[in-house]
């Protein structure tokens, strides 16, 4: 029963939502009832209110709602703030990729959308987060669930001490009602997915931790998507791994888009630039630029982002 | 400027080394010394009739401590019933949902504190809230004062263990969407099985050895726990119970030669088993470390 309602629910999701729904112009955007993200800070963290213009044009070409849409976000670790009135739009069935110096707070972003980090008590942060209209910074939320509708991949490779097998079923148990067989397909349905299936059918019992760790990374990915999300997060997913496992991962990452919402994060240019449709620069906690990549990576509009692309600092 | 001597920072280096080396050497050799004189002394009393018969008045042959090996086991056993669970449950208190509060860290300082408390307070404290009330020495009193004994090892061990976890592997836990309790029992304690484990088996060597607590809770008995029936069972341990350590005390203490070679038997017996356990904890620990 609970599989079904999740399965239409997806179904919704995925198929009608992003087609059936008029452009938005975001002025008018009335489910949401955001303004709109017009405050992109071009120097130091000052939104930039009285050029509403300078409004990602991204929005004018998409057909899509956003997926996501950050608002006013600022995030403290205890004292120190590390992330400055960031806003953003996420749009749906697009990858979008994170880039900026170490320490800019590119994780700490993403690490918002699932609110991971509210495992730390120190770790705070304000503003909205709108996930499909609906604040997930709100304090009703359900965490377990959110953290159902948003996976995240992690820069470590992160296997739970268990078999693949139950790496897998892990998630599928803890939010499905399932059978048998059921399990085994959908365990199979993100194995495959994840492009892992034919390297670990065989050898299921056996320990995740056993795994290369480009598997392993895939094995987390097949464990993230197994609970049908709605978004997958990427911290810096290919970090730890060689140049055929990145590769590897980023082919599945074209692949899984079709049916995800992707947030990347990665300190490889390249990467962005190859994998990404569109890129955030991030600087010292604040969104410098935002825009569909290939404009990003040829004519940026903003000096820090050129300068960090041409390799000038970060 | 003068360069300071060499010779002398190598001689210095030299005396240290002689010096450690002969402090690990003086503890190796105290320990050596213990099981050669329990082997030499102990061994002849180790035969069947040791571990199956009950003991003798002095002087009259033959006869064992089987009843006492018997309930050091039982209140060895009923002692980990309640203390490992209660200890794992603190300790995964401690390192997960009270993490970084001021609760955990009263709650850890106390651990602490009765970590330290000497084992005989223990055993006075529990005389006082049990065994005077029920009025009379048992080995359920006896099992509880080896479990408070337990209670704050197992809880702190757990909780070191835990907090070896890497940050990643909670977060990617905690990132499936899973409540705190079933990634903490199902994942965390599993990733540190190996640590807990160890733990709560030296925590067993430990009380297993302990005769202070028990002087004043499970006394001693010359007489059988009776294992005819379940009421019987439960029954006897309301009695004074016999156990290895006070029967050490008391044979030990005694002027009889043979009761003395009965109780150098069981020390020698009381010294392999928390040696066995102790090994069995090292070798878990090795196993961890591939």
């Amino acid at each position: 029963m609970i599989l079904a309602e999740c399965r239409m629910k997806d179904e919704e999701n995925m198929g009608e939502k992003p087609q059936s729904d008029p452009p938005p112009s975001l002025e008018t955007d009335p489910a949401a009832g955001v303004e709109p993200a017009a405050s992109f800070t071009e120097h130091g963290g000052l939104p930039s209110t009285d050029r509403p213009q300078s409004a990602p044009p991204v929005h004018k070409e998409s057909a899509a709602r956003p997926k996501i849409q950050v608002r006013g976000l600022n995030f403290f670790y205890g004292q120190q703030q590390v992330l400055i009135d960031n806003n953003l739009d996420v749009l749906p069935n697009k990858v979008t990729a994170i880039i900026g110096p170490s320490g800019c707070g590119k994780s700490t972003h993403i690490r918002t959308y699932n609110r991971i980090y509210a495992l730390y008590r120190e770790q705070r942060a304000t503003g909205r987060i709108m996930m499909d209209g609906q604040n997930i910074m709100a304090g009703g939320v359900d965490l377990l669930d959110l953290r159902r509708r948003v996976g995240m991949i992690f820069q470590k490779p992160s296997p739970l001490p268990m078999s693949i097998f139950d790496n897998v079923a892990y998630g599928l148990r803890l939010h499905y009602k399932l059978s048998r067989g059921e399990l085994h397909e959908r365990l199979e349905n993100a194995l495959r997915k994840a492009a892992l299936w034919d390297e670990v059918k065989d050898i299921l019992n056996r320990p995740g931790t056993a795994l290369s760790g480009g598997q392993q990374q895939r094995l987390c990915i097949a464990r993230a998507i197994a609970v049908e999300p709605e978004v997958l997060l990427m911290d810096e997913p290919c970090s730890a791994l060689d140049p055929v496992s990145t590769a590897r991962i980023e082919d599945l990452i074209a692949e899984l888009k079709k049916r995800y919402t992707i947030v990347i994060v990665t300190h490889n240019m390249q990467q962005a630039s190859r994998a990404s449709d569109y890129t955030v620069f991030m600087y010292q906690g604040n969104l410098i630029e935002y825009g569909p990549t290939p404009q990003i990576f040829t004519k940026p509009r903003n000096k820090q982002t050129e300068d960090y692309i041409t390799g000038r600092f970060g | 400027m003068k360069a300071r001597s060499v010779r002398r920072r190598h001689g210095l280096d030299l005396a240290l080394k002689a010096f450690s080396g002969l402090a690990a050497f003086g503890g190796c050799f105290m320990l050596g010394w213990i099981l050669l004189l329990l082997l030499g002394r102990g061994l002849g009393a180790l035969n069947w009739d040791f571990f199956t018969k009950l003991p003798t008045p002095p002087g009259v042959q033959g006869g064992g401590l089987g009843n006492a090996i018997v309930g050091t086991l039982a209140i060895t056993l009923m002692a980990s019933l309640v203390g490992v669970p209660l200890g794992l449950l603190g300790g995964v208190f401690l390192a997960e949902f009270g993490r970084g509060t001021r609760l955990a860290a009263g709650i850890r300082f106390a651990a602490n504190i009765l970590m330290g408390v000497p084992s005989i307070i223990v055993g006075v404290f529990v005389y006082g809230i049990l065994v005077k009330p029920m009025g009379g020495f048992s080995g359920y009193a006896g099992a509880l004062a080896l479990a408070i004994i337990m209670l704050p090892i197992v809880a702190r061990t757990t909780e070191d263990m835990l907090r070896l976890v890497p940050g990643s592997l909670r977060e990617a836990a905690m990132a499936l969407g899973a409540p705190r309790w079933k990634v903490s029992f199902g994942i965390f304690l599993r990733a540190a099985k190996t640590g807990v484990l160890t733990g709560i088996l030296l925590a067993v060597a430990r009380v297993s050895g302990e005769t202070a607590p028990l002087l004043f809770t499970a006394l001693n008995s010359p007489y059988w726990n009776r294992f005819d029936s379940l009421p019987h069972l439960l029954g006897s341990f309301a009695q004074p119970t016999a156990n290895l350590t006070v029967t050490i005390f008391n044979q030990a203490m005694s002027p009889y030669a043979d009761w003395q070679r009965s109780a150098w038997a069981a020390s020698l017996l009381i010294t392999l088993g928390v040696l066995l356990v102790t090994l069995t904890s090292r070798f878990l620990i090795q196993r961890r470390g591939r």
